[in-house]
C-alpha cells in the first residue's frame, strides 16, 4: 500500500549539503509491520519524515495505494497516516497540556466522543487521568513518549510511522505498549513502519525489516532470516553480534 | 571513602491534587564504580539524578539527611559554589539531549566553550572538540562541528552531549539513558569510553537505563527503583536472581530476537509495591 522508490533527501544550508538518504526503496503491504534498523545517523528518521512530507526530498517517488502523495500533504493524508516522532520533547508543544495535545487533533479532524477517546487513549498507554492536565515538562521521559503514542493512536490512522516509540520505557511498560500495537493491528488491520535500534523489538513486531547504513538500504531481511542470523552484509552481522550486550574485554 | 553519599533523599512537586513526593527516601553510596539505576517509567530516576546536582526544577523541592560529594555537603551550596562543581567535577548527561543543548549555537562552538572555561586556547579547543566528536564515533566530525542541534539525528545529539561531558572530565558523571538512541555497535563504543573513565581515571558513574541486558553486562551494582523508592540493590551480574517481584517480572517482559510470545507477559502491579 505504501511504495517508496529511489528516495533521495538532501539538506542544504548555504553551500553545505547533506545527502541524508541515497536511493532507498521499499514497499509495505496493508496490514504489514515493517521494521527499519541501522546505524545512528543513517537516515531512518529522515525516511519517515519524508513520507510525511517533512523532509526536503530531492529525488524518487512515494506512493500510497498506487497514487503519488500530494505535495504538501493534505488533511486527508494526516487522517490516514500518523507519526510518533523520535524526540517526544520536541514534538510536544511546551505550553500545551496533555489534554490539549490529545483534544486538538480530534477537533481538527471532527471526531465526536472526544472526552471518552481521551480517557481511553491515556488509559491504553498506562497513564491515569491524573496526567491529563500536566505540561510536558511535568512528565518523565517515558511518560512524554507515551503521550506521543497516545496522540498518534487517538486519530485511528491506517498507517502508523513509529520512530523509536519505546526507547524511553522500562521493559514492563514497553511490553504493554507493544501488546497494544499488536492488538490494534490484529483488530483494525493497521500498517506499521517501526524504526528501532532494538533488534528484539523489531523481531517481535515486524515480519520484514530494512537495514540502513550511511543513507542507503544495505539489506532487507525477513523475520526468519533475522532469527536464523542469516545476514548478508557485514554491517548486519555486526549489529547482531553487538546486540548480545557489553563485555568487559570491550574496554581494552 | 566513598565519592557520593545520599541519605533519605526526597523530591516533592506541588500538583493540583496537593504535594506529590516523587522521590521518597532514596539512600545509597557510590564509589569509583559503575552504578546502574533501573526502574519503572516515572519512578524517580531522573529526578534523583537532578537532585544530586541541585537541578530540581522549580517549583519542586529536594531534601536529604545527607548529600555529600567527596566530603562536600551539597545541601545549601551557594550558586557560586555550584558553579565551581557542576559541569566541572560533577556532570549529568540529560535524558533529552537536544533539550539540554543550546538550540541556537553550533555544536562545535558549544564544545569549544566548555573547553575554553577549562583554559584551552582557541586552536586547542577546536582540535580537542573535533577529537571528542570523533571519539564518540561521529562519521563526519567537521560537519557536525558546524551543525546546529536540530540538524542532528537522535543518536548524534546524544553523542554530542556525551562529547560535551567528556571534555569536562568530571569525577562524578550521572548519565541518564545516555545510549537509548544509539544502535548497538555505537553503543558499545560509547560504553567503552565510559568504562575507561571509570577504570583509568577513577570516575564514579551513575548509569540510568531501562536496558536490562546492558546494565547487567556493563555495571557493577544496580539499584532498582519503583514509585520513588529503591526497592532492591543487587550486583549487576545477579540481576537474574532478583528478589523483588517488580525486578523479577521485568526480565520476563523482554521480547527476544528468537522468542515469539504473543502477547508479551506484563506485570500485575501490586499496590503494596508502592507503599
Ligand atoms: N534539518 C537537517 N539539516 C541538516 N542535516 C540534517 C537535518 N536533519 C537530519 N540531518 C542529517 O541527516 C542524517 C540522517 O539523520 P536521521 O535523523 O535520519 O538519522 P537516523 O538514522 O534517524 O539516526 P538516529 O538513529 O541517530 O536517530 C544525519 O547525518 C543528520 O545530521
Ligand atoms: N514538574 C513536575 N510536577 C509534577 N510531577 C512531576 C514533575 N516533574 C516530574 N514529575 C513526576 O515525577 C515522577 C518521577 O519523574 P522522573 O523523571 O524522575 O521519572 P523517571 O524514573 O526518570 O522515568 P522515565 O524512565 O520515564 O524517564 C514522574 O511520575 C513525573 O510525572
Ligand atoms: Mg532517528
Ligand atoms: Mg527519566
Amino acid at each position: 500500500m505504501l511504495d517508496v522508490k529511489d528516495l533521495e533527501v538532501t539538506f542544504t544550508r548555504g553551500v553545505e549539503q547533506v545527502h541524508a538518504v541515497r536511493g532507498v526503496s521499499f514497499r509495505v503491504e496493508k496490514g504489514e509491520s515493517y521494521g527499519i534498523v541501522g546505524e545512528s545517523g543513517s537516515g531512518k528518521s529522515t525516511v519517515l519524515r519524508a513520507i510525511c512530507g517533512l523532509a526536503p526530498t530531492s529525488g524518487g517517488e512515494i506512493s500510497f495505494d498506487g497514487n503519488p502523495l500530494p505535495v504538501p500533504r493534505d488533511a486527508a493524508f494526516y487522517r490516514r497516516v500518523q507519526m510518533v516522532f523520535q524526540d517526544p520533547y520536541a514534538s510536544l508543544h511546551p505550553r500545551h497540556t496533555v489534554d490539549s495535545v490529545l483534544s486538538e487533533p480530534l477537533a481538527i479532524q471532527g471526531f465526536d466522543d472526544r472526552e471518552q477517546r481521551i480517557e481511553r487513549a491515556l488509559e491504553e498507554v498506562g497513564l491515569g487521568q491524573g496526567f491529563r492536565f500536566r505540561y510536558p515538562h511535568q512528565l518523565s521521559g517515558g511518560q512524554r513518549q507515551r503521550v506521543a503514542v497516545a496522540r498518534a493512536l487517538i486519530l485511528e490512522p491506517e498507517i502508523l510511522l513509529l520512530d523509536e516509540p519505546t526507547s524511553a520505557l522500562d521493559a514492563s511498560i514497553q511490553a504493554e505498549v507493544l501488546n497494544l500495537l499488536d492488538r490494534l493491528r490484529a483488530e483494525r488491520g493497521l500498517t506499521y513502519i517501526l524504526v528501532s535500534h532494538d533488534l528484539a523489538v523489531v523481531s517481535h513486531m515486524c515480519e520484514r525489516l530494512l537495514v540502513m547504513q550511511h543513507g542507503q538500504a544495505v539489506e532487507e531481511l525477513a523475520r526468519d532470516a533475522l532469527r536464523a542470523r542469516a545476514a548478508q552484509t557485514d554491517y548486519t552481522r555486526r549489529l547482531l553480534q553487538a546486540s548480545v550486550g557489553y563485555s568487559r574485554e570491550d574496554a581494552a | 571513602m566513598s565519592l557520593l553519599n545520599v541519605e533519605n533523599l526526597r523530591v516533592t512537586f506541588p500538583t493540583r491534587q496537593g504535594p506529590a513526593e516523587v522521590v521518597r527516601g532514596v539512600s545509597f553510596t557510590l564509589g569509583r564504580e559503575r552504578l546502574g539505576i533501573v526502574g519503572e517509567s516515572g519512578s524517580g530516576k531522573s529526578q534523583t539524578g537532578r537532585a544530586i546536582l541541585g537541578l530540581t526544577p522549580h517549583p519542586g523541592t529536594a531534601t536529604a539527611d545527607r548529600l555529600e560529594f567527596d566530603g562536600i555537603d551539597l545541601r545549601g551550596l551557594s550558586s557560586r559554589q555550584w558553579r565551581g562543581l557542576r559541569g566541572k567535577r560533577m556532570s549529568m548527561v540529560m535524558q533529552d539531549p537536544k533539550f539540554s543543548l543550546n538550540p541556537v549555537m553550533a555544536v562545535g562552538k558549544q564544545l569549544m566553550e566548555v573547553l575554553r572555561t577549562h583554559g584551552a586556547s582557541r586552536a586547542e579547543a577546536r582540535r580537542a572538540a573535533l577529537e571528542m566528536l570523533e571519539a564518540v564515533q561521529i562519521r563526519d566530525p567537521e560537519r557536525v562541528f558546524r551543525a546546529y542541534p536540530h540538524e542532528l539525528s537522535g543518536g548524534m545529539g546524544q553523542r554530542a552531549m556525551i562529547a560535551m561531558m567528556l571534555v569536562s572530565a568530571p569525577d562524578l558523571l550521572i548519565a541518564d539513558e545516555p545510549t537509548s538512541a544509539l544502535d548497538v555497535t555505537i553503543q558499545i563504543e560509547v560504553l567503552r569510553i565510559l568504562d575507561r573513565l571509570v577504570q583509568e581515571r577513577g570516575m564514579g558513574l551513575i548509569f540510568i537505563s531501562h536496558d536490562l541486558r546492558l546494565v547487567s553486562s556493563f555495571c557493577d551494582r544496580v539499584l532498582v527503583m519503583y514509585a520513588g523508592r529503591v526497592v532492591e540493590e543487587l550486583r549487576a551480574s545477579d540481576l537474574s536472581q532478583a528478589r523483588h517481584p517488580y525486578t523479577q517480572g521485568l526480565l520476563n517482559c523482554l521480547p527476544a530476537i528468537d522468542g515469539d510470545r504473543r502477547p508479551l507477559p506484563t506485570l500485575d502491579r501490586d499496590a503494596s509495591w508502592a507503599e
